[in-house]
């Protein structure tokens, strides 16, 4: 049985919270002397009364959490955060819709980069700040719930990332394991983040523009302060660094946090998803720069490759970057690196999809089945890193491929009924369940979100919720069964 | 001398069976009353009965008088335990322990003075798997043994017509490969040994054990019958211990497949195992056998824990069409049964594995000890100590040393130097003797040959 009041408590908590992390962009608009430091205090003391008020209301029904009340918390917090993180845009652009608002903030906290603003660069310096802030605390929020979260509640078949992840084992509460994880991936992601905006100021960016694209790079977000997105650096330094935080930033931080601790590669070695991640990202990088040369797109292999390279393992990433307009590159380029986004980063790293490990159970179990056949007789286990996967956990892989795909295809059909293009429309539904970015044609790099009514706004905000969720939290929240006592 | 056996499983009563018959004094432990007297049944030995890990069953056991304790219980954790009893309490001189875990048999500081104190920890079913792993490597031979840490090897090879020295005396060896230096150490006709000299003919279906540097060996082997194709396919029935480290080891190399009918043991099979199939069913299931291609098998290895269901499965698989048939059978009756007729090799478990415990048991320094032909013949291997006074071999030719009939010294280990014995060959001290026994009564006196006397210091 679900406690809401515990449930909200706890979310209270987090709002508080969540209002002292705007006192950042407050910071930064006090600093730069920019024109939305009234929004932001307003933003934040509105947040603060309404947690406050919360926590009041809720503070009698205070107890410890259990599974179910996790499952709650995790979609309230994904879905109540952005409402108040709309709060500092919403004061300073008035002519912005909530839904316009709602659907920026989400695109921040879910670490998707998609936006429906244009003139970023007009933009005063704090909100693009809190933009990218919110993707980074998006990004740690999304590792932690998948390293320590989720498979405790056992969504989806995440359950098998358990022996991997660090810390201590205990299955009582969710707080204590919980705790414990998300110190270790704090510092390791607070680590690379601090190292990616030294090597972006290195390579000659400005400190501004280091520490809001670092927030959006190690979150794989994909929020900029501009509106040309990395063009406008036009740096092959700047690209490549990016191009190695956003690889780095692909693979899970709990095999970050091993590698750290030991100090050793070991780790990545015996971690059953680097490899293929890897492998698949060089693959696809150099076959798309062959591809690219050939259709006559980029004079030189040199320039192909600087493009294929940015692009593909941005897009590939769920990063959502772009250097070029892909989407005017041969049809077979960005729908290759749509399909990549959706199977290519680790679990446990902030990218969205469907998952490395996933993908490989699923080879693995259709050629188990294949062999099935040729011996009837044979245990076939389908193992990863050498143990035994249990057939629940396929299952729970299978239905989560399941309602992935039918999600697509529902989502795509109400796009393209409130009249979307079918390419958009698909390509919206994929990138936003993905947590990418930048779609094809209307929603493509070179455009923005802006230009969806509504109501396609809101479906995508949806996608984005549901991808970033994992599916299963939204859909059990939304359940009758999960209400009744 | 005085022998403590703990454990009188498999492994435990075959040693007890074995060194019963040489004359010792045998003590065998075990919790298990009901096992003890049927051992007693068949074979004269003082029997207790308790945990071999208590103090008071050790001390009632008279342990503290043995000179040699051998722990064989089933679980390696008393094993090590009462080692460590024996020896810091009881100063047993000698500690052999069984054990199976690859975390202790690895790990050298377990088994070292400061922790366990082992002697010699043996693992009777890795010691059957590399002898049955050594049967696919050779695919001709019968038995494969390794002397002086695998310079050495003695094989058995049954001969067939189309052997090139098959019906020809053995001198003409030397004439067909003639920069190779090996020796016939003995030949088996029937049941019959005979002690083999230059102008022994060699007869179709003889059993022919032949000694050689193991370089060479192949080229021997050839000499007596012609090649088969190599192993590529290997079907393993049953997957216990022995059959799981079986496909272990060879998973990497050959194609396998494993049999097993306990549901639950095929997940963890499956598991332990990488590429080799892993098939649930019943060993002596045509269909399955059928279904799985057995006439395409180059070798059916046959290891569960029950004698006949190895054997009937050994015998349908080569009716159906299996190149090679092994089977695993503990009953020394069915051993001799069935050996050379439709089963190809048959292993005795016991007999396999009880060479080292063997070599620990012998006078004299002896490093290796196999037991040949179901155990009624035995090739040794026994350092020569001390100077030709004090020992009776060295500095003699080997035609000097007064061997019993029906034992031949066979080659020399001289270092890193393969010498193959000669009637003029001069034995030196530190040399290591490789000795064929063909009739195990014999052995009193062979070693006694190798001791060294008495007023040796």
């Amino acid at each position: 049985m679900v406690r809401p009041v515990p449930v909200l408590h706890v979310l209270s908590v987090l709002i508080v919270l969540f209002a002292l992390s705007m006192l950042l962009p407050f910071g930064v608009s006090f600093l730069h002397g920019d024109a939305a430091s009234r929004a932001h205090w307003q933003a934040i003391l509105i947040t603060l009364a309404s947690g406050a008020a919360l926590w009041g209301a809720t503070r009698f029904g205070r107890s410890e959490l259990q599974t179910r009340d996790g499952l709650l918390l995790v979609a309230l917090v994904w879905t109540v955060l952005p409402a108040f993180a709309t709060l500092p845009l919403l004061l300073y652009l008035p002519e912005l819709s909530f839904t316009d608002a709602y659907f920026e903030a989400v695109a921040g906290v879910t670490t998707t980069g998609s936006t429906v603003l244009s003139g970023l660069d007009r933009l005063p310096p704090s909100i693009n700040f809190w933009r990218c802030e919110l993707q980074w605390l998006g990004g740690m929020g999304v590792i932690v719930l998948a390293i320590a979260i989720l498979p405790l509640l056992g969504i989806g078949g995440s359950q098998i990332m358990r022996a991997e992840t660090p810390g201590p084992m205990r299955d009582q509460g969710l707080a204590p394991r919980i705790t414990e994880t998300a110190k270790g991936l704090w510092l390791v992601y607070a680590g690379l983040t601090l190292a990616c905006i030294l090597v972006f100021k290195a390579v000659g960016m400005s400190w501004f523009d280091a520490v809001v694209h670092s927030f959006s790079t190690l979150s794989l977000g994909g929020f900029s302060s501009h509106d040309a997105n990395f063009a406008y650096f036009n740096s092959p330094a700047i690209e490549a660094t990016a191009v190695l935080f956003m690889v780095a930033a692909g693979i899970n931080f709990g095999t970050h946090f091993l590698a750290f601790r030991k100090l050793s590669l070991a780790p990545y070695r015996s971690d059953p998803e680097t490899r293929g991640y890897l492998a698949l990202l060089a693959a696809s990088v150099l076959g798309i720069a062959y591809f690219l040369l050939a259709n006559h797109v980029y004079p030189s292999f040199w320039t192909a490759l600087r493009h294929s390279a940015f692009n593909v393992v941005s897009i590939a990433t769920t990063a959502g970057f772009f250097s070029a307009d892909f989407s005017r590159w041969p049809i077979f380029a960005p729908v290759w690196m749509l399909f990549l986004c959706c199977f290519a980063t680790c679990s446990g790293s902030a990218g969205g999809g469907i998952k490395m490990i996933r993908a490989e159970l699923m080879v693995r179990q259709a050629l188990r089945e294949i062999m099935s056949i040729i011996h009837p007789r044979a245990y076939l286990p389908v193992k990863v890193a050498g143990q035994r996967v249990e057939n629940q956990i396929i299952f729970a892989v299978l239905a989560f491929m399941l309602i992935w795909g039918g999600s697509v295809i529902a989502m795509t059909m109400l796009l393209t009924a409130s009249g979307l293009d079918v390419i958009s429309a698909f390509s919206a539904v994929v990138v936003c369940l993905c947590n990418t970015g930048p779609g094809l044609n209307q929603v493509g790099p070179g455009a923005t979100y802006a230009s969806l009514n509504d109501f396609q706004t809101w479906v995508c905000t949806a996608a984005m919720l549901i991808g970033r969720l994992e599916l299963f939290t939204l859909f059990i929240v939304i359940t009758p069964a999960f209400w009744r006592k | 001398m005085k022998i403590v056996i703990l454990g009188a499983g498999q492994v435990g009563s075959s040693v007890a069976e074995n060194l019963a018959s040489e004359a010792n004094d045998i003590t065998v432990v075990d919790v298990d009353s009901a096992r003890l007297r049927n051992l007693q049944d068949r074979v004269n030995v003082r029997t207790v009965s308790g945990n071999a890990a208590h103090p008071s069953v050790l001390a009632d056991a008279n342990i503290e008088d043995c000179d040699l304790m051998i722990a064989v219980t089933q679980s390696d954790e008393t094993n090590l335990v009462a080692c460590k009893l024996a020896q810091q309490l009881f100063n047993v001189p000698t500690r052999i322990v069984r054990l199976r875990a690859t975390d202790y048999l690895t790990n050298e500081k377990v088994l070292g003075p400061d922790c366990f104190d082992v002697d010699l920890a043996i693992c009777p079913e890795q010691v059957l798997t590399d002898y049955i792993v050594k049967l696919i490597e050779f695919p001709e031979a019968l038995q494969v043994l390794e002397f002086a840490h695998g310079k050495v090897s003695l094989v058995a090879v049954r001969a067939f017509q189309g052997g090139p020295l098959v019906g020809r005396p053995l001198k003409d060896l030397k004439k067909d490969i003639p920069n190779v230096d090996a020796r016939i150490a003995a030949i088996f006709r029937g049941d019959t040994p005979v002690l083999p000299d230059g102008n022994t003919v060699v007869q179709a279906g003889d059993e022919v054990f032949c000694l050689a540097a193991t370089k060479d060996i192949r080229q021997v082997m050839h000499e007596l019958r012609r090649m088969d194709k190599p192993v590529r396919r290997v079907m393993i029935a049953g997957g216990g211990n022995i059959g799981l480290r079986l496909a272990r080891a060879l998973e990497q190399d050959y194609s396998i497949k494993v049999i097993e009918y306990d549901k639950r043991r095929c997940e963890i099979l499956s598991t332990r195992l990488d590429r080799a199939l892993v098939l649930q069913g019943d060993v002596t299931d045509e269909k399955l056998l059928a279904a799985e291609n057995i006439s395409d098998m180059d070798l059916f290895v046959a290891v569960t824990n029950d004698d006949e269901n190895n054997i009937m499965s050994c015998l349908l698989a080569k009716r159906m069409g299996a190149r090679r048939v092994v089977s695993l059978i503990n009953r020394r009756s069915y051993v001799d049964l069935l050996h050379a007729g439709e089963i190809d090799i048959a292993i005795s478990p016991a007999q396999a594995t009880i060479g080292t415990l063997l070599a620990h048991v012998r006078r004299g320094h002896v490093t290796q000890v196999h037991s040949l032909r179901r155990g009624v013949a035995e090739a040794l291997e026994a350092v020569v100590h001390g100077d030709r006074e004090s020992s009776r071999c060295v500095g003699r030719r080997i035609e000097e040393i007064d061997l019993p009939k029906g034992a031949a010294i066979a080659a020399i280990v001289r270092g890193d130097e393969v010498v193959m014995a000669h009637h003029d060959t001069q034995v030196q001290a530190e040399d290591h003797v490789i000795v064929f026994v063909t009739d195990k009564k014999l052995l009193p006196k062979v070693e006694k040959l190798f001791e060294v006397s008495v007023g040796f210091v």
